[in-house]
């Protein structure tokens, strides 16, 4: 095992956990999520006017969304999304509805609610970072941009 | 989670596949939320359609059917994205409306009553107080939670339709005395004349406190709301705040006064709202190009008033020419209309009224609102210009007598807020 990989900078833990142990890429929104709302259910790409990551696509992402909206849709949604290849790798929620959940099982996607402090203050667009719904723990695994050298420019 | 006999036979397959599948994935998620054991159920409600479910969906129905899947407890679907005498004609895909056709079928063979309408509270089945159930779309959980006291969760397609076919559903969230518990107070000092002023009222809530376990109570009414009334604050509640249930006090059955409602409990957080807010919400909304060329009245589907009130608006008058206006509704309410001549001064005025179907979920609609010239969409409904983002409408909330103006002026300063 390669632990420059594997060795955790910083964690958070979860309230609530589902789903299979996932490694992928930090997607951090401000703003709550909806497969229906929000998503272009054929692309995978967030594309409701004025959403906060409008333009990005969840495909493959660790999304980090702090409450869900809506909706019904999610129980068959998060299922279709899979099976297209543009679902995300994990639901991190701060508040979720049963929808999600719903949805999130029934297509074997991890999700959790509830987290021990803003994801904020540990983990930033484009870390790698890694869900083990088991032990209700998301781990900072990689930075999105390596450290600056000491004697680099400020 | 603590399981029964017969709950126990069906996780090992004595009640067959479809059955033990259901169950156990059934069980995932009451462990997820802390479920101790199931509760039966006596009625269940679910979405289902193409649009929504994809061809992964259609393939799982399909499976569910060759393993002789069946509901045993009441089962009604939600509206689906066809309406298929329209289909045709306003651009909607028509590979997409063999396999809806297909689901149809599918869902038959299975038990479930094709009933198409996200208005069952309305048209089809009133639940009594304390009665569990299973329904989804979240406007039927609300309604059902808050003005029934009925008992159910957000149930999802493939969730509503497990729990019709074991029987039951884990009991968690609104199914426990605990959670129903009014959480937020709501003193309400507005006229309320519109029934997209009770939407507007369920924005200004759900937008502020975004919470599944949120429930609102309201208080101060200067009268007691109708039917459709409470229809759109709670389509407008469960969009927003993706709520489950609220309380008004001295009109829904769990809110006798307003500390019952609390249940001993402080609120977490005290609003009021004036007309003044719903001026401010109706003030919000932005013009976009000016275009005023798309004019809905759905989600939720009208019920038989509404058809006979925006029958009696609409005619005499046209639909101006380039706009144009939907309404959809059950295919009961719609026979009903035009059997007591609601339907016909509509349709002279030029509007498609579509049944079985809610617009923003109609297969295609991106691709049609880009065949059409649309990009604002004009609805008294709070509920549809929060849910139709994704198909990159340019939304307003406009009351019904607005939206009928602007419908047959086709310019958006005909209302009153432009």
């Amino acid at each position: 095992m390669n632990n420059s990989v594997s060795a955790c900078l910083d964690s958070l833990s979860v309230q609530r956990a589902y789903g299979p142990v996932v490694e992928g890429e930090a997607l951090i929104s401000e703003e709550g999520f909806s497969p229906r709302y929000d998503l272009d259910r054929w692309s995978g790409v967030i594309t409701k006017p004025g959403h906060k990551l409008e333009g990005v696509s969840i495909r493959d992402r660790i999304c980090f969304f702090p409450t869900a909206k809506g909706g019904i849709a999610a129980g068959w949604a998060f299922y279709d999304i899979k099976h297209k290849s543009i679902a995300p790798r994990a639901f991190i929620f701060g508040v979720t509805n049963p929808v999600m959940v719903q949805g999130a099982v029934f297509a074997g996607i991890a999700i959790t609610e509830g987290w021990s402090k803003p994801p904020a203050e540990v983990v930033q667009n484009g870390d790698w970072v890694r869900v083990d719904p088991g032990r209700k723990v998301i781990e900072v695994l990689r930075r999105a941009s390596p450290p600056e050298a000491d004697d680099g420019p400020a | 989670m603590k399981l029964t006999t017969q709950e126990q036979d069906m996780l090992d397959g004595k009640h067959g596949d479809a059955v033990r599948e259901a169950l156990a994935y059934q069980l995932e998620v009451g462990r997820f939320w802390d479920a101790e054991r199931f509760v039966p159920i006596s009625n269940a409600h679910m979405m289902g359609d193409i649009e929504v479910m994809g061809d992964a969906g259609l393939a799982f129905l399909e499976r569910a059917c060759a393993q002789q899947a069946r509901c045993s407890v009441p089962i009604t679907t939600n509206a689906r994205c066809f309406d298929f005498a329209h289909a045709e004609s306003m651009g909607q895909d028509m590979t997409e409306a063999v396999k809806e056709r297909k689901i149809i079928r599918l869902m038959r063979d299975m038990n479930v009553v094709t009933t198409d309408t996200c208005i069952n509270y309305q048209t089809v089945y009133q639940p009594h107080l304390g009665e569990h159930i299973a329904w989804g779309d979240t406007g039927t959980v609300i309604y059902a939670n808050s003005v029934f006291g009925a008992r159910t969760n957000f149930e999802g397609g493939p969730s509503a339709l497990a729990a019709a076919m074991t029987g039951r559903t884990p009991e968690y969230g609104f199914h426990l005395a605990r959670h129903r518990r009014g959480t937020i107070s709501v003193r309400v000092d507005a006229k309320l004349e519109d029934v997209a002023d009770w939407g507007a009222i369920g924005k200004i809530v759900g937008e502020k406190h975004q919470n599944y376990f949120a429930v609102p109570v309201f208080h101060g009414l200067q009268r007691a709301p109708v039917a459709d009334e409470l229809k759109h604050l709670g389509c407008a509640l469960a969009s927003y705040g993706s709520m489950a249930m609220f309380h008004m006090v001295g009109v829904t059955p769990e809110a006798p006064s307003l500390e019952a409602a609390l249940g001993g409990q402080t609120p977490v957080d005290e609003m009021v709202i004036t007309d003044a807010d719903l001026e401010h919400v109706y003030r919000s909304y932005k013009r976009g190009d000016g275009s005023a060329n798309l004019v809905v009245f759905s989600g939720p589907q009208l019920s038989l008033f509404e058809m006979k009130g925006l029958s009696e608006m609409f005619a005499g008058r046209k639909v101006h020419p380039g706009t144009q206006v939907y309404v959809t509704t059950a295919a009961s309410v719609k026979a009903s209309a035009a059997q007591l001549g609601y339907l016909a001064p509509l349709e002279a005025a030029g509007v498609t009224v579509l049944e079985g179907v809610c617009f923003y979920i109609l297969q295609n609609l991106s691709q049609m609102r880009m065949a059409n010239g649309w990009t604002n969409m004009i609805s008294n409904s709070a509920k549809i210009v929060n849910i139709i983002g994704a198909h990159r409408f340019n939304t307003l909330l406009r009351r019904t007598a607005d939206c009928v103006d602007i419908a047959c002026t086709g310019d958006l300063g005909g209302g009153t807020y432009l």
